[in-house]
């Protein structure tokens, strides 16, 4: 699983970091289970550690997952890192259509080691009582199909899961997914991009839970050189119809980038394939992990 | 749409068309809108009895077809991400437009008829039907609708010349396509050089080398052809990669998706392109023999042959539909394709609709000895057909799908695509069940030319 990072500033609704399995590495420990770690503190609430005052600006916080590592390993590793909001897991899928060529290679690598939606959860059930940021699930619709839509919400939330993302189902058929969600009390996210008309965005963000999770550039995700100038007028936009967080998301992978789209605005900062890329391009685990809150250290940095 | 080539008939309309424009859409669909059909139709092809038939069979097949969100029952829809939304919306509504766009349907019917070569008759296999008679000299009679004659030797071309003219109404300059074993391919480089547009087709790096001959007709017509490694680097996986190339280009894009499957509003859309096979099958039947075709068959990849041909009928309640899917290596062997046999609903590159995935909602790798028929996925219009009971799908192994290619080549001297040759081999389990006379209009789909280098290494001849 990668993780991705984002900040918020909200208290009241979950942020949703990208998090998503990363396989490349060799595991000693356990060759048969995947492995993915989050490291977040008590979850009880969705109280972030990084609350503050003067909550104008976004705060960066960066969870940090590598899939060798066992979980008490990096829960120690990061211990001190407590500036993560929220953690985003990704579900690996066979045909990810919003996914760039990153995360499909890592959900590729997942898939091959057997990771699937159960070994996920196992996973979760142990870790999340360790943490202390909210986790929500990246995943495509049809897995939840599958498995049924009121028994995915039940089996997420017994693990302890917060909040949803599905980026292949929009606003018109989201019913039965807001239904089950809020009967469980997950929040489910919704995406707006910026081929989004302003009346559907009023209406996707009217309809959003947690926050509104805004697309930041016509495309799937990936790195990307800037961050497309429209995502400022978008986010006033936004921001003129609905009081609700926004995090922007897709792209952003530079502390400038974290800079600029604070500055314009945004609640949050959405950062998942630079992360999955920095763990799959690492030789080890622990040199994975290194790189990672090095990153983390810097995208922070350029929110202060 | 597509308007019969015979002179007479097509000034006829041509006339009439353009002297009563709000009397009738070229294009024959339910709007989105409580219409309920009973299609408003003229079509040159039909006369004043076939309207009337028609108008008079109205079924509880009236559910709409697609309902206002792309829907058929509770099959189709539009899952993709919401980048593409408003491109969706914006091509549904240019789609709609063509229906009083005389223009246009102008332009596309002589496109059909001076460069697809339409109308493609309806032969009368007099060889095959001999074969099926039982001893007492009963059985019924075969006739095959040769889309297989025209340009590029499949109907393929039917739906991409269509959307083609579309694309560039639209002011988009840049086509992407998936192909499989490349006949899509094919016919999306072919009108894209045409009608001059810059053509991107992604096929998966597996089928690029069994298919090697397409990629180079392909690139010989001028297009890019882009290998996808992802994921089993096959067809849905080519589908997966050219939807995230139309969510990135979405606004200088045109997809031409090549069957009655993704997103709403291509079912609809490709259908409605492909409608001319089963216009012309009506009045070529009744040309023929004063009625209608008692039972059609056709064989069933993504579906668009086959609702091609049966969308014309769908409301005349006595006609009976047959798909046919491939059952590869046999249903039992989990190397098959049969989607509307062994799958499970769920949701695939925009659509819900039967599909073979495994317990994790993963989709899964089909087999099939035709590539065309590759998919596992099915058009969510066929799941509804099959769901309410007014088509019946079976699943046709390799091995009978090749034993059908070489009885037509024998028989017929008619050398068919393997995917048409799995609907040709229903008829061995079809025919002894027949009454005498009975009409049976089967879907030539292709020719086989594309799939002598598959067949030589299986057959002995």
């Amino acid at each position: 699983m990668y993780l991705s990072i984002a900040a918020t500033k909200s208290s009241a609704s979950s942020v949703v970091h990208h998090l998503q399995h990363n396989n490349n590495n060799n595991n000693n420990n356990n060759n048969n289970k995947p492995h993915s770690l989050f490291r977040l503190h008590s979850p009880k609430s969705i109280q972030f550690p990084l609350k503050s005052k003067s909550f104008k600006s976004p705060m960066a916080t960066l969870a940090v997952a590598s899939t060798t590592l066992g979980l008490s390993d990096t829960f120690t590793k990061l211990k001190h890192d407590r500036k993560l909001d929220i953690i985003e897991l990704g579900v690996p899928y066979s045909d990810p259509l919003a996914d760039g060529p990153v995360i499909q290679a890592a959900a590729t690598r997942a898939l091959a080691r057997g990771t699937n939606l159960d070994s996920i959860l196992n996973m979760l059930k142990q870790v999340i009582p360790q943490l202390s940021c909210p986790i929500a699930l990246f995943t495509y619709y049809n897995p939840i199909l599958k498995r049924g839509v009121e028994k995915f919400m039940v089996t997420v939330k017994e693990v302890g899961v917060h909040g949803l993302v599905v980026p292949d189902v929009p606003l018109e058929e989201t019913e039965l997914l807001r239904q089950e969600a809020s009967k469980h009390n997950i929040e489910l996210v919704l995406l707006t991009t910026p081929t989004t008309p302003r009346e559907r965005m009023k209406a996707i963000v009217e309809a959003t839970k947690g926050f509104l999770y805004l697309v930041s550039s016509i495309g799937v995700t990936g790195a990307r050189t800037s961050v497309s100038g429209k995502v400022q007028s978008l986010l006033q936009e936004i921001k003129a119809e609905s009081s609700k967080p926004v995090a922007v998301g897709f792209g952003i992978s530079t502390p400038e980038h974290v800079k600029q789209v604070a500055g314009w605005g945004a609640d949050g900062v959405i950062v998942g394939s630079a992360v999955v890329k920095i763990l799959g391009d690492a030789t080890s685990p622990e040199e994975g992990l290194k790189k990672l809150e090095e990153f983390t250290k810097s995208l922070k940095s350029a929110l202060i | 749409m597509a308007f019969s080539s015979s002179s007479s008939n097509l000034t006829a309309y041509t006339a009439t068309a353009i002297t009563k424009p709000s009397s009738s859409p070229v294009i024959r669909f339910n709007k989105a809108s409580t219409f309920r059909p009973k299609p408003i139709s003229i079509s040159c092809v039909m006369t004043q009895q076939s309207t009337n038939s028609s108008a008079a069979a109205v079924e509880d097949t009236a559910a709409l077809r697609p309902d206002p969100l792309g829907r058929f029952g509770k099959f189709g829809g539009k899952y993709v991400p919401e980048t593409l939304m408003y491109a969706l919306s914006e091509l549904e509504t240019a789609f709609r437009a063509l229906a009083t766009d005389y223009e246009f349907q102008k332009k596309l019917d002589g496109i059909l008829r001076d460069y697809v070569g339409r109308e493609s008759p309806l032969y009368f296999a007099e060889r095959l039907t001999e074969h099926y008679k039982r001893p007492n000299g009963e059985g019924p009679e075969i006739y095959l609708k040769r889309e297989d004659l025209n340009h590029t030797g499949a109907h393929k071309i039917n739906n991409a010349v269509a959307q083609a003219l579309l694309a560039k109404k639209l002011g988009k300059e840049r086509i992407i396509a998936e192909t499989g074993a490349g006949q899509h391919g094919v016919a999306t480089a072919t009108v894209c050089a045409r009608f001059g547009l810059k053509c991107i087709i992604y096929m998966g790096a597996q089928d690029m080398e069994r298919q090697a001959l397409n990629v180079f007709r392909m690139r010989l017509l001028g297009a890019e052809v882009r290998a996808v490694h992802s994921g089993t680097a096959t067809l849905k996986d080519a589908t997966s990669e050219a939807i995230r190339d139309w969510v990135t280009n979405v606004e200088t894009t045109h997809y031409i998706l090549g069957s009655v499957a993704g997103p709403h509003p291509y079912p609809m859309m490709v259908r409605e392109f492909h409608a001319v096979i089963g216009k012309e099958t009506r009045k070529q039947a009744l040309e023929k023999w004063g009625g209608k075709p008692d039972v059609l068959v056709a064989c069933v990849g993504g579906g668009s042959n086959a609702m091609g041909l049966f969308h014309e009928f769908v409301e005349d309640k006595e006609v009976r539909m047959i798909g046919v899917e491939a059952a590869g290596f046999g249903l039992d062997s989990g190397k098959h394709a049969a989607t509307l046999t062994k799958g499970e609903v769920g949701v695939l590159h925009g659509a819900m609709s039967y599909l073979l995935q495994d317990d994790d909602g993963q989709i899964i790798e089909p087999h099939s000895i035709s590539a065309g028929l590759d998919y596992p996925g099915v058009g969510p219009e066929h799941s509804f057909l099959k769901d309410i009971g007014r088509a019946e799908y079976h699943s046709i192994t390799d091995e009978e799908a090749l034993e059908a290619f070489k009885r037509l080549s024998r028989l017929e001297g008619i050398i068919p695509a393997l995917e048409t040759s799995h609907a040709l081999a229903y008829l061995e389990k079809l025919c002894p069940t027949l009454p005498n006379g009975a009409k049976v209009v089967l879907n030539c789909s292709g020719r086989g030319d594309k799939d002598v280098h598959t067949a030589i290494k299986h057959l002995q001849v």
